[in-house]
């Protein structure tokens, strides 16, 4: 296959090329092994029945089993966490991507005396982990009445996503030549308007960027909704396959149908925004 | 060139987060392009008017203000809140009154619990640093090598990652319970005298952790590595190999160094990700058996809710939180000092 290249060179070469090629295909093929096998066991798990798999743990479903899917698929407990899940995200995204829009626009285009400190300390705030500040959380959101309510999660998760946003966002803007806003200046078009026509829509692909990290991290989220949703009817998906695999721990084939169900929006979205999520995490790490 | 970096480097303390570097040589984002200066607003123009001047400050509030009150109401805050908790012997119900001075901090320190998860969360990060990411780096080689089905091995490596902790725990969970998947495949393969009770054994527990955290994570790593690894010209290499070096030695002498930007932030993710393990120790093992896998954030979650006890759970988590702050600054002050060189430079003209 390789050796149209190698055939030039001498035998000996050629011949530890290929030992070489061999060597990195089935060290490739050994860990997409290890990546994929517990993904297969939990979708086919699901498929088939507690029986079946404790007699024999790997293995295709034989008979092929739809019960545990359909089951799950039938119950609003599934939908409404699936619905809660999406609110919560929904929300999250809809409070900060314009909230660090409008500071990383600030903080890239406007000169003013104490700039470089706001923004060192959005910066700083990449060390306040969420788990710092859960507990006070807790009461504050106990206080003004935030628990059990989506806008109790997502208000703080929007908080926290800010630093990442903004660190994301602010190169982007500064790249915006100077030029387009002096000629829309003399246009009579102020910063706000420039903001709003000109420098969002060329932003597009980095917005796009903050709002799938922002949404893949809330859909993901544990901690807070933990804390702060204790109304099974409240609850988003994580909690919910925490819950479903604690109260069916004996059936192991339907808390498998259970988690599978759960990783399937995930999964889509990764296949459809990889590029947005792979490029975002690159940079947002390597500026951060 | 070191001087003004040295400046910039005393006067901006804490600021000075890695976070500040906006674009260093690894960067992969979209590329910045024309002049970086700032341009003042429109409004500016107009000359140096009283009411201009004002406007513009009215202009710049209204940007600032949505982010800056989010994030001083639900960051900022809750931690200052945390800390004054942390002085209190308080269950989060009765009035704060029970002032305790740094007794919280006291009784911390000297339970063996917490000092045991402290000692949990130090055995993940070290073999994280250790093994997980050469093992990232040595993938991400692999990917930067021309090979058949390339981009289908990243999107696979990468799957774990976007998984989140919960999934992985509870499916990992059942892959590794006595005589499940890990078991019956070690058994097939004629090691069944290696099969341990991987969750329940308090001896066993934290590396089995450790080997599922790798699972999920290593693929995060990889991708800093592989863009990394894209922003060296493959020319340097190929110079290198001209010049009789063998492959193993061009990859030390010529990739390793020039790697170096990204590695080093790999490290600190990896660091700070380690100090702050959570969801999956939750859900996959909930801290036990007796306590053998408390990290530092169950173990404040178990105190400071389940056992209601808030002042002290506070004082823990302020303990956390100034270990990782520590060495966040020290590891930016020492090890990502040259990275950050620039930024800072840009800081202290300000």
């Amino acid at each position: 296959m390789t050796a149209s290249a190698p055939a030039v060179r001498p035998s000996g070469h050629a011949a530890r090329r290929r030992l070489t090629r061999s060597a990195m295909y089935a060290i490739a093929i050994g860990v997409v092994l290890v990546v994929i096998v517990p993904v297969l066991y939990a979708v086919l798990g699901g498929f088939r029945t507690t029986g079946q798999i404790s007699v024999n743990p790997v293995g295709l479903p034989r008979p092929w089993v739809f019960d545990n899917y359909r089951e799950i698929l039938a119950s609003d407990t599934f939908w409404r966490q699936v619905g809660n899940s999406m609110l919560v995200s929904a929300i999250t995204m809809a409070v900060v991507v314009p909230c660090a829009s409008l500071a990383a626009f600030a903080l890239a285009r406007f000169e003013f005396a104490g700039r470089e400190a706001v923004y060192a300390l959005f910066t700083i705030g990449l060390l306040f982990p969420l788990t710092v500040a859960v507990l006070p959380l807790f009461i504050s959101l106990r206080t003004v009445d935030l628990l059990n309510n989506p806008f109790g999660v997502a208000l703080p998760q929007a908080a926290f996503a800010l630093p990442t946003s903004i660190i994301v966002l602010r190169p982007f803007f500064r790249g915006i030549p100077a030029e387009l806003e002096e000629a829309a200046a003399i246009d009579g078009c102020g910063s706000f308007r420039f903001f709003y026509k000109i420098a969002l829509p060329l932003s597009r692909p980095v917005l796009a960027t903050v709002s799938v990290l922002v949404i893949v991290t809330s859909w993901n989220a544990f901690l807070l909704p933990l804390v702060v949703l204790n109304d099974p009817d409240m609850w988003t998906l994580p909690l919910g396959v925490t819950n479903f695999s604690t109260q069916y721990s004996s059936d192991t084939a339907r808390v498998l149908a259970f988690t599978s169900l759960s990783m399937v929006p995930a999964l889509v979205f990764y296949v459809i925004a990889e590029r947005q999520i792979v490029s975002g995490l690159a940079s947002g790490a390597l500026k951060g | 060139m070191p001087q003004a970096a040295d400046t910039g480097h005393h006067t901006n303390g804490p600021a000075a987060v890695p976070a500040q570097r906006e674009r260093p040589p690894g960067a992969t984002g979209p590329p910045p392009t024309s002049r970086s200066g700032a341009v003042r607003p429109a409004a500016r123009t107009g000359s140096g008017r009283v009411g201009a001047a004002w406007r513009k400050r009215v202009t710049i509030a209204a940007f600032l203000v949505p982010a800056l009150a989010l994030y001083v109401l639900l960051t900022l805050v809750p931690i200052l809140q945390g800390a004054y908790y942390s002085a209190f012997d308080w269950n989060g119900l009765e009035p704060l009154d029970q002032f305790v001075g740094l007794q919280n901090y006291r009784d911390a320190l000297a339970d063996p619990v917490f000092l045991a998860a402290l000692r949990h969360v130090l055995v993940i990060l070290v073999l994280s640093l250790v093994l997980q990411l050469p093992f990232a780096l040595g993938l991400a080689v692999l990917l930067n090598q021309r090979m058949r089905g390339r981009s289908l091995l990243r999107l696979l490596f990468f799957l774990p990652y976007v998984l989140s902790d919960v999934i992985t725990a509870i499916v990992w969970r059942l892959l590794l319970q006595p005589a499940g998947l890990v078991d019956d495949t070690l058994d097939s393969m004629g090691f069944g005298g290696l099969s341990q009770l991987w969750l329940a054994d308090p001896d066993i527990v934290l590396y089995t952790v450790f080997v599922v955290v790798s699972w999920k994570y290593f693929g995060f790593h990889m991708i800093l590595y592989l863009a990394g690894l894209q922003q060296i010209p493959t020319e340097l290499e190929e110079a290198a190999a001209l010049d009789g070096a063998s492959r193993a030695q061009a990859f030390r002498y010529v990739t390793l160094p020039l790697l170096g930007p990204t590695i080093r932030i790999s490290v600190f993710l990896s660091i700070i990700g380690s100090l702050q393990l959570f969801d999956l120790v939750w859900v996959m093992t909930n801290g036990g058996p007796v306590g053998a896998s408390h990290t530092t954030v169950t173990y404040m979650l178990e105190r400071g809710f389940e056992r209601s006890q808030f002042g002290y759970g506070s004082a823990v988590a302020v303990i956390a939180f100034l270990i990782s702050f520590a060495f966040a600054l020290t590891y930016q002050r020492v090890v990502l000092r040259r990275d950050v060189a620039g930024a800072l430079t840009a800081m202290g003209a300000r």
